[in-house]
């Protein structure tokens, strides 16, 4: 084992059954750029794990290489068993029917209306009459409080409402396992609230598995089970909310604190 | 000296895998095709939005070429007494070369930079990885459509450059010097073989094929921000009228000389 996966929190593990995602030696580099050094770490089934760090220290990364969006360089990437970097196409596809991802600016398909964009995984996956598909159309985009915004396009809508149309069409198809690249980023805190509800409610209802990149420790504390911190692509925590709340880590303590002197350098 | 054999080197290996990576991109979506996963409604949305819609410019263009042959040929056709061959010379020359040639320069100029802008502007924004996680291959439902659509259309839209190219030169023949319609139109039907046409339009079909993995593949390629769409829907352009020169040499010499 290297010296950087002797850091891993969680270190090398083999999948147990319960076990949604395990990232195991996980390496990213574009080039000469390395974006993930060594990293490991096991999302039980719903299990609500939230991604803390600085900007730039490979979170959207990690997330992209679970969603098989990227290749990873090295290291192993298991969801429900199966490794994401030696799937076929078709397989991924299959797979991918029952993740969400949300994505940090939206992704919203801007030829398509709101209410196209949220039925968009159901029209594709299911056979559910057309009436069904707007009912759960419009009950997905109430609860995000965007009621009766169906037929409008997303270059008519705020930011924060194309984030919250975008959450609304990741949580359509009730996936199994669902990554959320910061939710909450940019909202109001009520409408934040409401997100981290949503999510805690997807876990709830259906034990979903959630993996959330959120700079919000308020938010973070409500939802997460596990919280993992990555800093220059190793992670330097891995524990409960509570854990992370007290630990005397110097990492975790400056980015908790937001202090300006600490071992991360800005 | 080592980095001017480098930077060819460089070059080689970076066209050699843009062609590598066009080729896959058209075995991909041909594999779609011959499985049947054709989306029928996104097909004729873009039917009608590349192709219809590249019509009127498609005439325009034809028309003054047709024009333009004419106007050269005519003269020194009537000087030599050959008057008769003019609307044959002119046919051939739109049935063989220029309706083709032209129809997918212009469609490149109109439909393969709208493809490319809108596929890279899919790219920097998500939405590809989008459809992704949505479990659609961004290749099936977008470069299908859009390769079918092309596919279909040139040669349609060549047929009508040749009609209109035609018709633009029996208008100046018969206006700049005194060729008569019916011996023009004539003079079309005696010299142009239907092999002719025919050839023509199987290279209209070859450069719909081009346009479209050129100006689809330079999308998904797309690097970051709006310089990146910029710079593809350029690049895409460029390439694919460099590709349908070239080809349309290729095949005139497999086709018309042997």
């Amino acid at each position: 084992m290297s010296e950087e996966s002797k850091n891993s929190p969680m270190g090398e593990r083999e999948p147990l059954r319960d076990d949604a995602i395990v990232v195991n030696n996980l390496r990213v580099a574009f080039g000469p750029k390395v974006i993930l050094k060594d990293v490991s770490f096991t999302v039980r089934r719903g299990e609500v794990l939230v991604l803390m760090g600085l900007s730039g220290t490979g979170k959207s990364t990690t997330l992209r290489s679970i969603a098989g969006l990227l290749k990873p360089t090295s290291g192993t990437v298991l969801v429900n068993g199966k490794s994401i970097p030696d799937m076929g196409a078709k397989e991924l596809e299959k797979l991918r029917q029952r993740i969400g991802f949300c994505f940090q600016h939206g992704a919203l398909f801007d030829s398509m209306t709101i209410g196209d964009n949220v039925a968009f995984g159901l029209r594709e996956h299911t056979k559910l009459p057309a009436e069904e598909i707007q009912r759960i159309v419009a009950e997905k985009l109430s609860i995000v409080d965007l009621e009766g915004m169906e037929h409008l396009y997303p270059s008519q809508l705020s930011g924060g409402m194309q984030k919250r149309a975008s959450f609304a069409r990741t949580i359509a198809t009730d996936p199994d396992i669902v990554l959320y690249d910061e939710p909450t980023t940019g909202l109001d805190p009520i409408i934040s609230r409401v997100i981290n509800e949503l999510i805690l409610d997807l876990q709830r209802r259906l034990n979903a598995t959630s993996m959330v990149i959120t700079h919000d420790l308020k938010g973070a504390y409500l939802i997460a089970t596990k919280i993992i911190m990555l800093h220059e692509g190793l992670p330097v925590f891995f524990g409960t909310p509570k854990e992370f709340q007290e630990t005397d880590d110097p990492y975790v303590v400056q980015f908790r604190e937001g202090e300006m002197e600490g071992p991360i350098r800005v | 000296m080592t980095g001017f054999f480098e930077s060819i080197g460089r070059s080689v290996l970076s066209t050699l895998e843009y062609i590598g990576g066009s080729v896959r991109l058209f075995l991909e979506t041909s594999g779609f095709v011959l499985r049947g996963k054709i989306r029928l409604g996104l097909t004729i949305n873009q039917m009608s939005f590349l192709g219809v819609n590249s019509l009127l410019i498609v005439l325009l263009t034809t028309t003054f070429a047709g024009m333009v042959i004419a106007l050269q040929l005519a003269h020194i056709a009537v000087q030599y007494g050959v008057g008769k061959m003019v609307g044959g010379s002119a046919s051939l020359a739109m049935t063989r070369e220029l309706g083709p040639m032209l129809t997918a320069i212009v469609v490149a100029g109109r439909a393969g930079s709208a493809v490319t802008a809108e596929i890279g502007s899919m790219k920097v924004t998500e939405q590809l990885d989008a459809l992704k996680m949505l479990a659609v291959s961004p290749v099936g439902y977008l470069v299908v459509p859009r390769m079918l659509a092309l596919l279909l259309m040139v040669p349609i839209l060549t047929l009508f450059s040749d009609i209109s190219g035609l018709i633009g030169g029996s208008i100046v023949a018969n206006e700049s010097a005194g060729i008569p319609y019916q011996v023009f139109w004539d003079s079309v039907r005696r010299m142009t073989m239907t092999e002719d046409l025919v050839k023509g339009l199987f290279k209209s079909i070859i450069f719909g094929l081009e346009v479209a993995t050129i100006s689809c593949y330079q999308g998904m390629q797309t690097g970051r921000g709006a310089a990146g769409v910029g710079k593809a829907t350029t690049g895409s352009v460029v390439i694919a009228m460099v590709a349908v020169f070239v080809t349309n040499y290729v095949l005139s010499l497999v086709l018309f000389t042997s």
